[in-house]
């Protein structure tokens, strides 16, 4: 296998890694401003670090943005799967295994030598973060439309409920990013991976 | 963003058209999305002339109009909103509207009449009395605000369906347009406007709607966002040209379905 046929991360992955980046700063920062209108909790988010200036721009940003999300990520799901990559990037996975490479990365002993090879850490959490982009789009459909899907409705525990199922996954996808981030930070060379495929 | 417009009179379609082009200059309008693209984090959409604001604005206008689209195909006219037990209204339940509270228009009962206008066989405007003459019916819906919030209440009245056939409305027709006397105006579609839960309220939890929730008369749509459901209705026309609405016309998507 050489790099020049063989990527770290193919085409495809790459493009939609990135179009997703964008659908999801949109998507947050729009949310934020839209939180603000109506705070389910005891704060607000700066106006600095939101988008749409008032409700019904942010509201335009976030319904515009929602189909750039969902279409990029059914793409990256039927790429992933019917490339078998889903399989065996991500499996086997276990709790022994994330628990012994959570604790190796603690100490610093984790290795990235191969770029190619995901750790269980990295297994976990990017499974994890797919999982809760789903939840998101499912609750979000909830405050869009929740007379239309009534048997999502239910299963959320009603409208007001998804409101608060819709902000954790939020909250969850933000700290995801964060830690993710951060990551990218320590081995810049995932970076390059990411833009470039090698 | 909250301004006063000019009192509208007369009840032609026309009239409101010609109010709603005239709102498109208005300056909010053109505001909303210059400032929409203030935003820090985004410097990589905003900074690097991507997005001038004009073309942006365009886009987002042209998705918000394929999302009316969507949510008319979405919609389903057999599907009913969840109903609750009435333990569960939400109590008080919030006032909201485009002005403060010590706002809200008073409307002489005796010399209230609901015009109405457009494709409509009859014309005759009819007065409070006559409308609770009507056969009346009632529902505990949630009403969803497109900020976010939600609340519970009880609303009774007129089938909107109802009404629209004794009025020999012509229900293949694309909008139904409201004006208000506070000056709010909207429009929606006709199939959300035949849909069993969509009624011309006169009472609120038993009693006759009081001026905070719309008096005398307010349409209640449990099947759309808040901003939909107009209150203290003067006059009803049904049209085929797209009338918009107070907040749609300022950017709110029009369908606003829930």
């Amino acid at each position: 296998m050489t790099d020049a046929t063989h990527p770290i991360h193919p085409a495809w992955l790459r493009a939609t890694h990135w179009i997703n980046a964008l659908a999801v700063l949109i998507m947050v920062t729009s949310g934020w401003r839209i939180y603000n209108a109506s705070p389910l909790f005891g704060f607000q988010f700066a106006k600095g670090i939101t988008l749409g200036g008032w409700l019904g721009g942010a509201i335009m940003w976030h319904f515009a943005a929602m189909w750039l999300l969902a279409a990029n990520g059914l793409i990256y799901l039927v790429c992933n799967v019917a490339s078998g990559r889903f399989a065996h990037k991500f499996f086997p996975l276990s709790p022994r295994a994330i628990a012994a490479d959570l604790l190796a990365a603690l100490r610093g002993r984790l290795s990235h030598a191969d770029l190619r090879q995901y750790n269980a850490v990295q297994r976990a959490a990017y499974l994890f973060v797919v999982a809760d982009a789903l939840l998101l789009v499912l609750s979000g459909l909830v405050l869009w439309k929740s007379v239309q899907f009534p048997l999502l409705r239910e299963l959320l525990g009603g409208y007001e409920s998804a409101r608060r199922v819709h902000f954790f996954a939020m909250t969850a996808m933000v700290a995801f990013v964060m830690v993710h981030l951060a990551m990218v930070a320590l081995v810049p060379r995932t970076l390059l991976a990411m833009i470039r495929g090698r | 963003m909250i301004k006063k417009p000019t009192r509208m009179t007369g009840i032609d379609g026309d009239a409101v058209v010609k109010q709603a082009a005239r709102r498109l200059e208005q300056p909010a309008r053109r505001l909303f999305l210059r400032s929409s693209l203030t935003l820090g984090g985004l410097s990589l959409l905003s900074g690097c002339a991507i997005v001038d604001e004009d073309s942006a604005e365009q886009v987002l206008m042209k998705v918000s109009r394929f999302n009316d689209r969507v949510q008319g195909w979405l919609f389903d006219p057999k599907l009913l909103a969840p109903t609750y037990p009435e333990s569960m209204i939400t109590r008080p339940f919030p006032f909201n509207a485009y002005y403060d509270e010590d706002e809200v228009p008073e409307i002489d009962a005796a010399s209230y009449r609901l015009e109405l206008g457009g494709l409509v066989a009859d014309k005759h405007a009819w007065t409070l009395p006559e409308l609770q003459a009507l056969p009346q019916t009632d529902q505990v819906t949630r009403h969803i605000c497109v900020e976010g919030w939600s609340a519970i209440g009880k609303w009774g009245g007129v089938r909107f369906s109802d009404f629209l056939s004794r009025v020999g409305a012509d229900t293949s027709a694309r909008y139904i347009g409201f004006k208000c006397a506070d000056d709010y105006y909207t429009s929606i579609d006709m199939p959300t406007a035949l849909h069993a839960q969509t009624l011309l309220t006169l009472t609120y939890d038993g009693r006759q709607l009081p001026p905070r929730y719309g008096f005398p008369m307010k349409l209640r749509m449990p099947t759309k966002l808040g901003y939909k459901n107009p209150k203290h209705i003067q006059a009803i026309f049904v049209t085929n040209t797209y009338p918009g609405g107070y907040w749609e016309d300022q950017g709110y998507n029009w369908f606003g379905g829930s």
